[in-house]
């Protein structure tokens, strides 16, 4: 293992652990400031979203490809397709990606 | 069977549709990582010491654009504080334990576990004496399943080097999809959805992936803002998810 790797998941473990377990330490009842909790209800869309955009519109070396050559775009589409109708996490992965590869496959 | 012995099992038990789902995205989570360039001994350390899921799925995919350490523990911060809500949630079960059960019960929070414990101690019929057992049967049956999936997609992945060129990548793009997708019930989530894709898109250039933090947290003024702006006008009709 490199030394990076040693730092980034002792960082990612002590991290991880301290937001867990902090509540459980202090041990006594903890009221939220009620905008931080409403707050952290957006978190998760917000950081996916953040991640999924870039990903299917400007995959690999991060130039703009909204054409329907990008099979990430493609593929990415078909995927919230099905999550929107099915809201089933599995058929969204695998559909999504069956897609995918067809695409790139048909575009070969 | 005892009865913690029992309440273990029924904890394992009633966690086994979660385990399901969280079957693939263990092994993608392995196959990606050995193809971000992580070493085998680092990805399995990784699910055995971090144990969360989505922020180890984003530290690879971070790893793989070359982003420094601090935006991937800032990043692993940001993806993971809505555990504190979870243990807000769970603290007044679990706070007349010893540390000997709480530091592991803690250890071993995740989303799936948070979801079939608290229904769990809000069941009236339940023993309340054993219920922490239940909670660590289904810690348990949740982390093993994730390190032997983790180790599954790890082996094929350094087994099938040419791995990395197939694109398995957009498999966590649809990973994700199908986690945010049906979150977006409420006019606020689809708009921090919109302004988070949007900022990203144009702050993709930006050094240190640092474009992701500024798009996580635009995403989230916009859903919170347009939240108290349709709570002031009295146009939220569908209900807003309570905050656990």
């Amino acid at each position: 293992m490199s030394l990076f790797e040693i730092a980034l998941i002792g960082g990612m473990a002590l991290i991880t652990f301290s937001i867990r377990y902090g509540l459980f330490a202090v041990g006594h009842r903890v009221r939220f400031n009620p905008l931080v909790s409403r707050a952290l209800t957006y978190v998760p869309v917000a950081v996916l979203t953040a991640i999924i955009a870039p990903a299917m519109l400007l995959p690999g070396d991060g130039s703009w490809q909204l054409s329907w050559q990008n099979a990430y775009l493609i593929g990415g589409i078909a995927a919230i397709l099905i999550a929107a109708l099915s809201r089933n996490l599995l058929a969204t992965i695998f559909g999504g990606m069956l897609v995918f590869f067809l695409w790139r496959w048909l575009l070969a | 069977m005892s009865a913690h012995l029992k309440a273990f099992a029924c904890g394992a038990r009633d966690t086994l549709p979660m385990l399901l789902g969280a079957l693939p995205f263990g092994i993608i989570f392995g196959t990606l990582a050995i193809a971000s360039g992580l070493s085998m001994p680092a990805t399995l350390l990784m699910s055995a010491l971090v144990f969360a899921g989505s922020a180890q799925f984003i530290a690879v995919s971070l790893v793989a654009s070359g982003a420094g350490l601090a935006v991937l523990l800032a990043t692993t911060l940001i993806v993971n504080l809505r555990h504190m809500l979870y243990s807000a949630s769970l603290l007044p079960y679990v706070r007349q334990l010893s540390p000997r059960w709480k530091v592991p019960l803690a250890f071993w929070l995740t989303d799936e576990t948070y979801a079939v414990v608290h229904r769990h101690y809000l069941d009236a019929n339940a023993s309340n004496e054993h219920k922490h057992w239940y909670f660590l049967g289904s810690c348990l049956a949740m982390y093993s399943n994730w390190f032997v999936c983790t180790l599954i997609g790890a082996l094929l992945g350094s087994s099938l080097p040419g791995m990395a060129g197939w694109g398995l990548d957009f498999a966590m793009v649809a990973t994700f999809i199908g986690i945010v997708v049906p979150l977006l019930r409420t006019c606020p989530m689809l708009l921090s959805a919109v302004v988070a894709a949007v900022v990203a898109v144009a702050a993709n250039g930006l050094p240190y992936k640092l474009g992701l933090m500024l798009a996580a947290l635009a995403g989230v003024i916009a859903g919170v803002l347009a939240e108290r702006w349709s709570l002031e006008s009295g146009k939220l009709t569908g209900g807003v998810d309570e905050p656990v």
